[in-house]
């Protein structure tokens, strides 16, 4: 079936979106990108050492587009300066923006998320806000014009799931971009239940390469989502009280 | 003359650029980016841009994470 996620105009034939952070090393990490079956992995910025690097050339060997984050960012003005210099590091436009409050919780900052959004979207990005569960604020980065938004399940590594269902129905409800469910899924079914929630795809990493075995996790989140997909579409029966025969009476 | 690079003072010589800078990081030719003093360099520019005296460069690169 051809039902490709389709951000910013750019078609997908994956809807789950991968990070790479907490792997042990690259090979671990290698065999989980090729289970999952991405197409999209966001990578962080940091400063140039030489003993690390390496995972730019494991994802162009795999044909997986590298998407850029601004992890570790706590002001807008640090998120616009790492999302330039990703752009001019990766040579592209595309930014998986993030702009975390604390570290105790890693919950988005409202306020200088949005200011940092509005400021990209100004300078030609492609910009993919990581943010609350909260639905005003999903439509207020929609109306400034990012390319989707990217709401979390629960706070960033919990792997508490989707802790408020009915606020990403809500968000789904009304935006007219992409909604990506971003950070909280701890296991294949709540990758499941955000597609059936109507997310357009679901972006994890912890729930996989902190799991026992990286590489069968990837597999069942991908077919988790996929899942949850094709019930999205297919359309659920209705909840009901009481009992509801499936055969036919006796007489 | 100094600069910080990536928060560390180095020595450098005078009329450096950041192209020089970068050599001495022994950085790769893709995959980093240079901001001096708060602000990017692009590319092309790196071997025309000089590093003023006490000014701060960070050379970015893209690594595991988020």
């Amino acid at each position: 079936m051809d039902d490709p996620l389709v951000i910013a105009g750019r078609e997908f034939g994956s809807r789950l979106v991968m990070g790479t952070g907490g792997a042990a090393n690259l090979s671990v990490l290698e065999r989980a990108l090729v289970a999952s079956g991405t197409e999209l992995t966001t990578v962080a910025m940091r400063r140039l050492d030489t003993s690390g690097g390496g995972v730019l050339d494991l994802l162009a060997r795999l044909g997986i587009a590298a998407l850029p984050n601004t992890a570790g960012c706590r002001t807008a003005a640090e998120a616009v300066l790492t999302a330039r210099l990703a752009r001019e590091a990766l040579e592209t436009n595309w930014v998986k923006l993030e702009v975390v409050a604390d570290d105790q919780t890693l919950l988005p900052d409202p306020v200088e998320l949005l200011d940092a959004a509005e400021k990209l979207v100004d300078d030609g990005f492609v910009v993919l806000p990581y943010t609350s569960d909260d639905p005003v604020l999903a439509l207020r980065l929609e109306q400034v014009g990012c390319a989707a938004v990217m709401p979390l399940g629960s706070p960033i590594g919990t792997g508490l799931g989707i802790r408020n269902p009915h606020n990403i129905e809500l968000i789904v409800s009304r935006a007219s971009v992409p909604v990506v469910l971003d950070a909280g899924v701890g296991t294949a079914s709540d990758a499941a239940l955000a597609m059936e929630l109507g997310c357009s795809a679901v972006l994890l990493a912890t729930a996989v390469t902190r799991a026992q075995d990286p590489e069968r996790m990837a597999a069942a989140m991908r077919a988790g989502v996929e899942a949850g997909r094709l019930a999205r579409l297919a359309g659920r029966i209705p909840k009901r009280f009481w009992a509801h025969a499936s055969s036919p009476a006796m007489r | 003359m100094k600069a910080k690079v990536n928060g560390l003072e180095r020595e450098l010589a005078d009329g450096s650029t950041v192209a020089t800078v970068l050599a001495l990081l022994d950085a790769p030719p893709s995959g980093v980016a240079v901001a001096l003093d708060g602000e990017v360099v692009p590319r092309a520019a790196w071997g025309t841009t000089f590093v003023p005296d006490g000014s701060a460069v960070e050379v970015l690169t893209a690594v595991q994470g988020g």
